[in-house]
């Protein structure tokens, strides 16, 4: 693993080094820098295409699996297909998450297509935080695709940030869900510069008493661009809420655009959205406290994307 | 310590504040009364900077501060609780306590200010400061955070509205140890007699001007008797 590697893993994934004892999968520059499988969690090479299959046992507790993946440098072009398979009753922790670094002026990207399947009663905490780092002026991009089957009484909960360095990204999330299935998602994005971030939720409630929750957070700062689109069908008696915060800096432009569907008389939707900027009060606020403007601001998006 | 001279404000072409001249001199404990929109709150304000006046001269320990931008008159000694306090999503209110501490503090500091204004730190240090706070909760957040600044100058805008009354006499007795260890002054704007009652001075503003200002001794009975039921309602009543 090269030092490079080394420093985007702290950053996405809080490792300094490999995870003892844990199932892992480090991708670095589109080969694998490490692979390690346990007694419940099993990680193989795909033959067809690049990526890696998980397979997690049923009723696997307490587990945590690492996956992230790495681009170290300039004009890699990176696509790789991953499959969770999560066991009935498993609970387990999977910390993905990407760093791309360019250092010259040419472009890099990760294309992550990550497909879960839970089965009944399965429980995963998915967390994912997106990073771009380098001098290079090369652009980086990072285009993360999530498909989640969510079976009867299955839980899953994906937690994504990108806070720095993405000068693009196009994410889109989607699932679908079974009998008292549950799906949370909470999105943190902070754009600044000239970035574009679009995300991209699709969500069909297809069982009785499922229930989605997306939740989006962001801070769109300078000229740069986002798009916040969700679109959740209710096909049956079911719970969906989608809600998107945001606050516009400078002359970046946000927009938010849900697409709520009932096909059913007692689904119940919800969309809120909320763009605005940093509430003057707020600001004063904390001047009062002794904070200059700008480090005014800077507590309050701290805060707000925390 | 402080002192106004000749102040006037005006927003949207309406006189708010009406040649004001006020001194504040050290270790006071000083009270602000007055009818509502008589122009306390406004005047508070521009002692923390959120005003500037149109006319007139603010000296804090003898220094022009009349233009100085709000941080810099936080930064040397000016502590402002708000009549409204600000709500903020994401920040908790061990953050907000550290920020006004504005140096190194220790959780079992933190917890101390909470319990002087009689919260539970267990249960609120990591509540966020935002809208799911009760209007007394925030309010009183809001006196925990500006009590960490030990400030040489702390205002409170009208610290009693909204809160119950087991909290009230919580909040009297902050005053009254604050008034006891006092290494500043204090000026309270409050429309309660029992707070009235521990102040050193009282100033009684109304249509943008001050109309009295002495010693507690002197103020207090005329305006508990001439003009008791305008404006000074006791604790025990209004509930
Ligand atoms: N920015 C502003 N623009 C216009 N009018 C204002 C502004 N700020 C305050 N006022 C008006 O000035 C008057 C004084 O307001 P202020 O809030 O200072 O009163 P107050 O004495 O604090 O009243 P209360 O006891 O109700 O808190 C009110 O009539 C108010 O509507
Ligand atoms: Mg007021």
């Amino acid at each position: 693993m090269n030092k490079i590697t080394k420093k985007l893993l702290s950053m996405v994934s809080d490792m300094d080094d490999l995870p003892e004892n844990s199932a892992f999968n480090i991708r670095e520059d589109s080969s694998c820098a490490g692979r390690h499988s346990t007694e419940h969690v099993e990680i193989v090479g795909k033959t067809d295409v690049p990526g890696i299959d998980i397979r997690i046992k049923p009723n696997t507790k307490g587990e945590s699996i690492y996956i992230p993946a790495c681009i170290t440098k300039s004009n890699v072009d990176d696509l790789v297909y991953n499959d969770f398979y999560v066991g009935e009753n498993a609970d387990v922790i999977i910390v993905a998450g990407c760093g791309v670094h360019t250092d010259s002026e040419e472009s890099s990207q990760h294309n992550g297509i990550h497909r879960f399947f839970l089965e009944k009663g399965a429980k995963v905490l998915y967390l994912e935080k997106h990073v771009g780092i380098g001098k290079g002026t090369g652009k980086r991009f990072i285009n993360p695709q999530t498909y989640m089957e969510l079976a009867e009484n299955s839980y899953m909960e994906m937690d994504t940030s990108q806070i720095k360095g993405v000068d693009s990204t196009k994410r889109t999330s989607k699932a679908k869900l079974e009998k008292g299935a549950k799906l949370v998602i909470k999105e943190k994005i902070m754009t600044h510069g000239e970035q574009f971030a679009e995300t991209n939720f699709e969500v069909e409630l297809n069982g009785e008493d499922s229930g989605a929750d997306l939740m989006s957070r962001s801070v769109a700062r300078d000229h740069s661009k986002q798009v916040f689109r969700s679109i959740i069908n209710g096909n049956t008696n079911c719970m969906g809420h989608s809600q998107c915060d945001a606050i516009i800096m400078d002359t970046a432009t946000i927009s938010a655009i849900p697409e709520l569907t009932a096909n059913h008389i007692d689904a119940q939707l919800i969309h809120e959205a909320a763009i605005g900027k940093i509430a003057g009060e707020q600001i004063t606020k904390l001047m009062t406290l002794g904070l200059n403007e700008e480090e005014a601001e800077a507590k309050i998006v701290e805060g707000f994307l925390k | 310590m402080l002192e106004l001279k000749d102040i006037s404000f005006s927003a949207d072409g309406k006189k708010i504040l009406n040649h004001i001249n006020l001194k504040i001199d050290n270790n006071k404990f000083i009270v602000m009364t007055g009818p509502n929109g008589g122009g306390k709150s406004t005047l508070a304000k521009m002692i923390a900077g959120i005003n500037i006046p149109t006319q007139g001269k603010i000296l804090f320990d003898g220094e022009d501060i009349t233009t100085m931008p709000i941080y810099q008159r936080a930064q040397k000694g000016v502590a402002f609780a708000f009549q409204q306090p600000v709500r903020f999503k994401g920040i908790t209110v061990k953050d907000l306590i550290a920020l006004s501490a504005n140096q190194q503090i220790n959780e079992k500091k933190m917890c101390g200010y909470l319990f002087d204004v009689g919260l539970c730190p267990k249960d609120y240090l990591k509540r966020e400061v935002n809208t799911n706070l009760s209007g007394g909760e925030i309010k009183r957040i809001e006196i925990a955070t500006v009590l960490a600044r030990n400030a040489k100058l702390t205002i409170f805008d009208e610290p009693e509205a909204g809160i119950d009354l087991w909290s009230f006499n919580h909040l009297i007795a902050i005053f009254q140890k604050l008034r006891e260890q006092q290494e500043g002054s204090i000026l309270v704007i409050s429309h309660q007699e029992r707070i009235l009652e521990i102040a050193d001075e009282i100033i009684v503003l109304a249509n943008g001007q001050i109309s009295k200002h002495g010693p507690t001794q002197e103020i207090l009975p005329e305006l508990l008797h001439k003009e008791r039921c305008k404006f000074c309602i006791r604790q025990e009543e209004s509930i």
